[in-house]
């Protein structure tokens, strides 16, 4: 069944207080048992610019925003046109503005929406200390179906220390706002849901990124500001203090990594977070990671690029650097977060696959889901088995082999302290003591086995998400990875609903290819859509690479920071189908 | 009965590994590598307790020439693959090894803030004002007018840094001079800097015979320095700001900087806790 849902967008500028809006309808649509998907858009001020909320409530998860808005909430109309582009409106749908501050502005009507006004400063004036965020929010509530209790709930709780003064003023200017809507025209309402039938977690992209590093083991983080992936690093510094690790701000990209990779060295599963300027700066050091064969889990939360691009918004991207950035042959694993929630699963599985196989591994998200929160189910309890092989006691007569040659490629790992162990880990080639080498043979054997531990590594199921429209895959395939599953899954399942068959596949092991794996997805399939958001077709160009693809294979790709629209998608399919 | 003060005693031949270096005969280096096997035998150290961390260059070959946890990391990298090992591993005694150019050109951010952030690190710079391993080009350290690059035939022209003053200013918490022709004394300083809390900065004048032949005269020039270890910074800055560079064999500065330690609590907090802050 297609995800029954509303979206809207809540705008305005500095100090409207867009984004605490947004936040409180998300909290109190959670109360009221929905499934939420926020994200934000910002104007390049660093405070008080224009600012977007973008929200999708349904009473399914929902992994993408839809193709178009039901509602444009402006507070005023400052700088709103920036957000154009951003913000979909089509015949049906409806912006509010304030009649205090004009008409809205004509890059937004294009779609050619219907359009209302709604006096929230002039309702806001009456109620002291109201506010008119409060009475868009009240609008809002009740144009969508949102029971009154739950935000009166959330009111409450973030209003406690300000006191039953300041809840009653917002709660009223909430109220003035409900009524108010009776005047509106209509927008889809979502029908209530019993009391929350399964437990669920609200939470953001970043924040999973950071609680699926510490459930994965990591203990030491080294930390470089950089948007958009700052606020992983600002969830993990006081998370980490509360389970025994450690975060330490870094003079630069270069010094996280290379603090990361001393800190693994010595024991303790390490990562840092970054975008791509930062990677780019890492890139030599990763290189090392992968010859003296450190685990490590370096974040991407990928932005526009190239240079500083656009920082504050999305791009997939970085995919090419990720894969192909380090000299020289150098194998190590990309792995990437498909959703707001698997950004947890899939950073907690990079931790094992880095030190299951003592190599480094890249995690590419991205802004989109990063800074979204998302009201979703509770994420499974999740562990792997196998950590780092170490080398524990010395064997007698024998002397110890840091990068001995082994069937598997690793070989056990002696941590500093363990007596009679005692080698040098070296970025230099080396043989299998750690003894620098400069002979062929050395490099080879040395390359065949940092080769082997990938190729070999059991990656289970978890390569790649795959989903089949209820008739079946039938002979056509979506391919995508990263933030592009989300707007794919839904163009499936608005297939599947029309009686379509198709097959989603998601990609989330980027690095080493599994060609088999995918043969055995694509049986069948005799066309299939490929669907990224990048300029060059990154995506596709690397699958072309590696993997045999069914012969009318298309390229579905654009730059950031506009998504894909589950609509597109489904056009792709449609035509064929047709 | 003196048999509960059993200290296993060492010698400095057991903090060596069985590699023979790359070193030039007559490269400075040779005697850092035996101060340092001095110190950490004087110090009596188990090796397996002991890491050297080093970037890329001549002298940061040190790490695989001895018996104790060693790496060899990236060209400039040295002091940050030493703090997150020191971080992460308080019990370990951490020395890192290194040239002027690796620490003070590519690696001179690191140095300055390394200095700044004070981790328990022992940072010995063998310096012979030349990038030795790419065969002899004007380093941080070299003086303006020395002509013997071809990259730069008339010269560099610019200032030389003044590791020690920079180190100072930067919050070094002790900070010493020597020469690699007094590996006595040398082994008695590193001694001293890898006992003093906080970031330690030892900066070694070791000759390059190959691409600075010049520099065989140091063992002439050099003087033990006249002054006595001060707790004073500015004090330090201003001996080290008149002095010709030749003056070493001296502690200079020792400061009172309590050393780094991210400030985390060792709680029993679970997993479980932190995710339940996302439960509706």
């Amino acid at each position: 069944m297609t995800v029954q849902s509303v979206s809207l967008v809540i705008a305005g500028s500095g100090g409207a207080g867009v984004v605490t809006a947004g936040s409180l309808l998300l909290e109190a649509a959670a109360k009221a048992g929905w499934y939420a998907l926020m994200s934000r858009s910002s104007g390049p001020q660093i405070r008080g610019g224009e600012a977007a909320a973008m929200l999708r409530f349904a009473t399914e998860p929902v992994m993408s925003h839809d193709d178009s808005f039901h509602l444009l909430m402006a507070i005023d109309w400052e700088n709103i046109g920036r957000f154009s582009a951003e913000i979909p409106l089509v015949e049906t749908s409806l912006i509010v503005g304030d009649p205090a501050h004009g008409d809205a502005p004509a890059a937004l009507l294009g779609g050619r929406p219907r359009q209302a006004g709604l006096a929230m400063t002039a309702i806001a004036e009456k109620i002291e200390n109201g506010r008119p965020n409060m009475v868009a929010l009240g609008a809002i509530a009740a144009m969508i179906g949102l029971p009154a209790e739950a935000m009166q709930a959330v009111v409450e709780q973030h209003l406690k220390r300000k006191g039953q003064a300041a809840i009653d003023a917002s709660m009223a200017a909430f109220h003035a706002g409900i009524a108010a809507a009776a005047d509106l025209p209509a927008i889809p309402k979502l029908p209530a849901v019993a009391a929350a039938s399964a437990p669920r977690w609200s939470i953001t992209g970043n924040e999973a990124t950071g609680l699926g590093v510490i459930r994965g083991g990591v203990r030491f983080v080294a930390a470089y500001p950089i948007t958009p992936a700052t606020e992983v690093l600002e969830w993990l510094a006081p998370s980490l203090a509360k389970v025994g690790g450690q975060l330490v701000q870094a003079e630069d990209e270069l010094a996280s990594i290379n603090q990361i990779i001393g800190a693994s060295y010595g024991g303790v599963p390490a990562m840092t977070a970054t975008s791509g300027p930062g990677l780019s700066l890492m890139i030599e050091s990763l290189g090392l990671a992968v010859a003296a064969e450190v685990p490590l889990v370096v974040v991407d939360v990928m932005r526009v690029g190239p240079s500083t691009g656009i920082a504050t918004k999305s791009e997939q991207s970085d995919l090419n650097i990720a894969v192909y950035g380090l000299h020289g042959d150098a194998p190590h694993v990309v792995v990437a977060a498909n959703s707001v929630a698997d950004c947890l699963f899939t950073t907690q599985w990079a931790v094992h696959l880095a030190e299951a196989m003592q190599t480094p591994t890249l995690v590419l998200t991205d802004q989109a889901m990063g800074q979204a929160r998302a009201i979703v189910p509770r994420p499974a309890e999740l562990s792997f088995i196998g950590q780092r092989l170490t080398a524990t006691a010395a064997v007698e007569g024998e002397r110890y082999k840091r990068y001995a040659v082994t069937a598997s490629g690793v070989s056990p790992m002696a941590i500093p302290g363990t007596p009679g162990l005692t080698h040098t880990a070296d970025g230099l080639e080396h043989n299998e003591l750690g003894t620098p080498s400069s002979q062929a043979s050395d490099h080879q054997a040395q390359m065949d086995k940092r080769s082997r531990k990938l190729t070999q590594f059991n990656y289970g199921d978890h390569w790649a998400e795959i989903e089949d429209a209820e008739a079946g895959a039938g002979d056509t395939a979506i391919i995508t990875w990263g933030s592009s599953t989300g707007p794919a899954r839904e163009a499936l399942r608005r297939f599947s609903d029309a009686g379509g068959k198709a097959r989603l596949i998601s990609v989330r092991l980027i690095a080493p290819v599994q060609p088999e794996k995918m043969a055995a997805v694509l049986k069948g399939i005799t066309r299939a859509v490929v669907v990224e958001q990048s300029h060059s077709g990154q995506f596709y160009r690397m699958l072309r690479a590696f993997y045999d693809l069914p012969q009318d294979t298309r390229s579905l790709h654009q730059a950031g920071p506009l998504a894909f629209g589950p609509g597109r998608i489904l056009e792709q399919l449609n035509a064929w189908s047709s | 009965m003196e048999s509960c003060a059993q200290t296993k005693k060492y010698a400095a031949k057991d903090y060596k590994s069985d590699l023979k270096p790359i070193w030039c005969p007559g490269c400075g280096d040779y005697t850092v590598l035996n101060a340092i096997t001095r110190a950490l035998a004087e110090l009596a150290l188990p090796p397996e307790e002991v890491a050297v961390v080093s970037g890329i260059g001549c002298s940061s070959r040190i790490p695989a020439y001895t018996s104790v946890y060693g790496f060899h990391g990236v060209h400039g990298r040295a002091l940050p693959v030493a703090t997150g090992l020191k971080l992460a591993r308080p019990d370990l005694t951490v020395l890192v090894t290194g040239g002027d150019g690796d620490g003070f050109s590519i690696g001179g951010n690191h140095f300055l803030h390394a200095c700044r952030r004070n981790v328990d690190l022992t940072y010995i710079v063998m310096d012979n004002q030349v990038y030795g391993m790419t065969k002899g080009q004007a380093s941080p350290t070299t003086s303006p007018d020395w002509e013997g690059s071809k990259l730069t035939p008339e010269g560099t022209g610019i200032n030389p840094f003044q590791p020690l003053v920079v180190g100072l200013a930067s919050g070094a918490n002790f900070v010493a001079r020597v020469s690699s022709s007094d590996p006595v004394n040398m082994a008695q300083i590193i001694v001293e800097a890898i006992r003093h809390p906080g970031f330690s900065l030892v900066q070694v004048l070791s000759p390059c015979v190959t691409f600075r032949p010049e520099q065989a005269e140091w063992r002439d020039i050099v003087r033990t320095a006249v002054v006595d270890v001060t707790d004073d910074a500015a004090r330090a800055a201003r001996r080290l700001m008149t002095d010709d560079g030749f003056n070493v064999g001296k502690v200079l500065y020792k400061g009172n900087r309590p050393p780094f330690r991210p400030e985390f609590e060792q709680t029993d907090g679970s997993v479980a806790e932190l995710e339940a802050r996302f439960a509706l």
